[in-house]
């Protein structure tokens, strides 16, 4: 383990964050807040830290191999929350720190789960840096470097601790370029968003920030209804847009590239589309007695489902109150996730799709003891360690999903609270049922909670492996 | 540039790891994930599974935008049929490494015309012709020749209590008044690009730049020189020593290759007539003896496994055989072996990674000056390159000693017309001229880059 590397890395990672930390201030300067202040004061921080921290620690050694890369991605995005959470200590909107990192992490890890009571009351700087963390937490930190500067001799290993997914693949021969177009992408849509978003009537700033948390599928919203308020096209945009940024990333380069035939043999997107075709059709059956007219009952439905499917958050409804076969099927979605290579948490299709089939061959081979049968997906031979891979991270992440709710369960809340509030914390979504639903909050929560489902977001968000590996004994100590 | 490199064996890392280290964007295709998988976890690079002749994974290795396609395949059929469809679905230039003896004569031209083939390489025969020209120059460890063999650079290693100890360079070139340049020294690992006041120490390797017949001078008043090899035995019969005992028999020298596989020996035997062949296991100390090693000029080691060939190298060490030569394929190996006290190793990769270095280079230069040579030296650590000046150089005519040229940059030659030049600070570079650079810690594309 290439232990200098791991903390010069991050150190160096932390300036990009301090430039970035500028642009809210400059949204402050201009609604002529002063909590634009406590951005400039922690951007300074940050810079003395990381030009003090990368002199003393300047490796000569600057190979990187994998387990480097799953660490080094662990660490920057520990440092990352909790800089994120300076500057709402800093301007006492948010005064207690660890209800400030559960917010930050929440931001950088696009859960979308807040501590705020009345968001309204927030300035909007700050309101702004929430969603900003969204969307640089959704494509990832390391990533965006990586487009700018040659990260290392092998990006591969960061990239793909950073990129959620069972096979991060590249777009381009060099990593720099693949991640260059990843942001083109994703600043596109982004942008495309903003301008249906100000086409229905919505001021510029509320059109910005909903855009960046939907694009990182974070779901931070400004008012206390979440999106309830909007009128129904808008409510329509964000339910298209969440569905478009819960798709692989690959697709839109193949669309550029002209490359339809591939986009239509991608299971995983049929596989996405159609289970949220159903789970849309189920609910609206099951919830129609609560809505008065047809196009409000679909439109609730398919919000909800685009919302919860891409782990973004928003609700344009308190879904809370739902019955519980709906519910049940939001509780699946949210384990469910959308595709590898987007901006969602959760499992995701592929993984899914991966597990079943091996399942599948399992079943199998009772019967036929002796058959050979190679898995594929998307036509592909799918590679054995992949497989393994899949499964070793359904077990890790059963198990980190029971102990954390073991964990919040110590809290004052009952059992159906704890356990959605913990999977909807550890899968990136947000809102949850119970005292956690879309039209309360986690204030109420424990500090303990708090810190606990801060890791739980971290580890869902990174995909368990980097953040395990970056707290192993074996990580800092010399055998 | 884009760039696909088919085939991912040990000459196709060696190639991609030294394009990668030039900047280009690269897509690796093998039949087996593995070998892909192991290739993209250790370099920058897009990987492809397919077959390298199969018109659908060329597709996706989107061959039609390649600028350079490379086929290095265990097969020369299928690198020629893949290098032939390359071209076909629109790669601008092909190379392919065509290996088999059958090929390798007069028809490889008419290959090369058929298939619109840009280059072929054969790292076999390219490893035989190196190990030819040390073997006419024994006391190198590497020897490098441009400009059609007008000028050579020769890397040796110098001894303990070497009559260089303590000299400085320009010493030197005031005592022993024969033009040459001292241009590399590699000293515990380091390298340096030395400058006039630098003092040579023993065990010092060196790169001197002179042309042939100075050379032999040199060697000789330097007490460096050792006498042209003459009886030499080959352990292993592979492509390269066919090739290797062909040239030295063809000038007279006698050869004798020892290889277990009697078949193998059989073949050798009846396309090589003149030389000795003996089957037999080289590890078989008692064999060498009886096949004379005490009294040969060198021994070579080609067998087909590393470690043989560095213990059998260090064997031939130990009695004293005066020149003993170790092919060795992997870098980690080769370090091993430089550290057992062998001084002299090839690795026929190594070989065809400058040519096709040089020929991306070239490619990716537009402008007038172009590389002709290109040869890393000095355990990798530094450049030599030939270009040809061409009419818009901007430093042309002007004396050598008020040109800026950047640091650890030399021009250690220049070859104008017939006549070689060493230069010094009052020669200048004229149109036509070619120009031979020594440089470390850059990589030039033209030469005009040696300018600050």
């Amino acid at each position: 383990m290439n232990r200098r590397m791991i903390l010069y890395m991050p150190l160096q990672i932390i300036k990009l964050q301090a430039l970035i930390m500028l642009v809210p201030a400059a949204v402050s300067l201009f609604y002529h807040e002063k909590s634009g202040w406590s951005f400039v004061i922690t951007a300074a921080g940050a810079l003395l830290l990381s030009i003090a921290g990368t002199a003393i620690i300047n490796p000569k050694n600057k190979t990187i191999y994998a387990k480097e890369g799953f660490v080094i991605v662990a660490l920057t995005w520990l440092m990352m929350s909790i800089l994120g959470a300076a500057p709402f200590v800093i301007s006492g909107e948010i005064p207690h720190f660890v209800d400030a990192l559960f917010e930050s992490v929440s931001g950088f890890t696009t859960t979308g789960a807040s501590i705020l009571r009345d968001v309204e009351i927030m300035s909007r700087g700050m309101l702004f840096w929430r969603s900003l963390t969204h969307w640089l937490g959704g494509m990832g930190i390391l990533v965006f470097v990586m487009a700018i500067v040659n990260l290392s001799d092998s990006p591969i290993h960061i990239m793909r601790a950073e990129m959620p997914g069972p096979i991060v693949g590249k777009l381009a021969p060099k990593a720099k370029k693949t991640a260059k177009i990843l942001y083109i992408i994703y600043i596109a849509i982004t942008a495309i968003e903003i301008l249906f978003l100000k086409l229905g009537g919505m001021t510029m700033f509320d059109a910005v920030v909903h855009s960046l948390a939907t694009a990182g599928t974070g779901g931070f919203g400004i008012k206390n209804t979440s999106i309830g308020g909007y009128s129904p096209y808008i409510q329509w945009v964000i339910t298209v847009f969440m569905a478009l940024f819960g798709i692989n990333f690959n697709i839109y380069y193949l669309l550029i590239a002209g490359k339809i035939k591939s986009v239509l043999k991608s299971s995983e997107m049929w596989v996405y589309f159609g289970i949220m075709a159903g789970a849309t059709a189920l609910i609206a059956y099951n919830t129609s007695s609560l809505y008065d007219n047809i196009s409000e009952l679909i439109r609730h439905s398919a919000f909800q489902v685009s919302s919860i499917i891409t782990t973004t958050g928003f609700s344009t409804t308190d879904f809370n109150l739902w019955p519980g076969f709906s519910k049940a099927i939001l509780l699946l979605l949210m384990v469910c996730g959308a595709c590898a290579g987007s901006t969602a948490g959760g499992l995701k299709v592929s993984r899914i799709l991966i597990l079943f089939k091996a399942m599948n061959r399992e079943f199998n081979k009772m019967v036929h003891p002796r058959s050979v049968q190679v898995l594929r997906l998307e036509g592909k031979p799918l590679d054995e360690n992949v497989i393994n891979n899949c499964l070793t991270y359904f077990v890790l992440y059963c198990l980190i999903n029971v102990v954390c709710i073991f964990l919040t369960s110590f809290d004052k809340f009952n059992l159906e609270t704890s356990i959605t509030a913990t999977i909807s914390c550890i899968n990136n979504i947000g809102p949850a049922f119970g005292a956690a639903g879309p039209a309360s909050n986690y204030a109420d929560f424990s500090v303990f909670s708090k810190l606990v489902l801060s890791a739980g977001m971290l580890l869902g968000r990174l995909e368990i492996f980097p953040m395990l590996l970056a707290v192993a004994p074996a990580t800092w100590i010399k055998k | 540039m884009n760039i696909i490199v088919a085939g991912c064996g040990k000459v196709g890392t060696a190639i991609t790891k030294g394009l990668v280290k030039e900047g280009h964007d690269i897509t690796v295709m093998d039949i087996q994930p593995k070998k892909v998988n192991d290739l993209i976890n250790m370099l920058d690079v897009q990987g492809i599974y397919g077959n390298a002749a199969d018109s659908d994974a060329l597709a996706e290795a989107e061959v039609s935008k390649t600028d350079l396609f490379i086929a290095v395949t265990a097969s020369d059929e299928l690198n020629m049929l893949a290098c032939l469809f390359a071209r076909r679905m629109g790669a601008s230039h092909t190379i392919a490494r065509v290996r088999n003896t059958d090929y390798n004569d007069d028809s490889l031209s008419f290959i090369k015309q058929e298939l619109h083939l840009s280059m072929s390489i054969n790292p076999d025969y390219e490893a035989a012709q190196q190990l030819f020209n040390i073997l006419k120059l024994p006391s190198a460890v590497q020897i490098d020749t441009f400009s059609n063999k007008n000028i050579e650079m020769v890397e040796l290693k110098l001894k303990k209590d070497s009559v260089l100890d303590g000299m400085t360079l320009s010493d030197m070139r005031k005592k022993y008044k024969i033009p040459f340049l001292v241009c590399t020294v590699i000293r515990d690992g380091e390298i340096f690009i030395p400058d006039g006041n630098f003092t040579l120490k023993g065990l010092d390797r060196i790169g001197l730049v002179a042309s042939p017949a100075d050379l032999q001078k040199m060697l000789k008043s330097f007490s460096l020189m050792q006498k042209q090899a003459r009886n030499i035995m080959i352990l292993g019969g592979s492509r390269t020593s066919y090739y290797l005992a062909k040239k030295l028999s063809f000038i007279g020298n006698s050869v004798k290759i020892i290889d277990k596989d009697e078949n193998r020996c059989r073949e050798i035997a009846s396309l090589l007539p003149s030389i000795n062949v003996v089957t037999g296991d080289g590890t078989n100390q008692e064999l060498l003896f009886e096949e004379g090693i005490r009294s040969m000029d060198a021994f070579i080691a080609l067998t087909g496994t590393d470690e043989e060939n560095i213990l059998l190298s260090v064997f031939a060490s130990s009695i004293n055989v005066p020149k003993v030569i170790t092919k060795v394929n992997s870098d980690e190996l080769g370090k091993i072996a430089v550290n057992l006290g062998l001084d002299c190793i090839i690795s026929p990769k190594k070989a065809v990674t400058d040519i096709v270095t040089r020929y991306a280079r070239a490619l990716h230069n537009t402008t007038g000056n172009n590389i002709e040579t290109l040869y890393h030296i000095a355990d990798d650590k530094a450049e030599a390159l030939e270009f040809k000046a061409g009419a818009d150089f901007s430093a042309k005519n002007i004396p050598l000693k008020h040109m800026k040229i950047k640091k650890n940059t030399l021009i250690a030659g220049i070859v104008r017309g017939r006549k070689t030049i060493i230069p010094s600070g009052d020669d200048c570079i004229s149109p036509n001229d070619r120009v031979i650079v020594i440089t470390a810690g850059h990589s030039f594309k033209d030469l005009s880059d040696i300018l600050k």
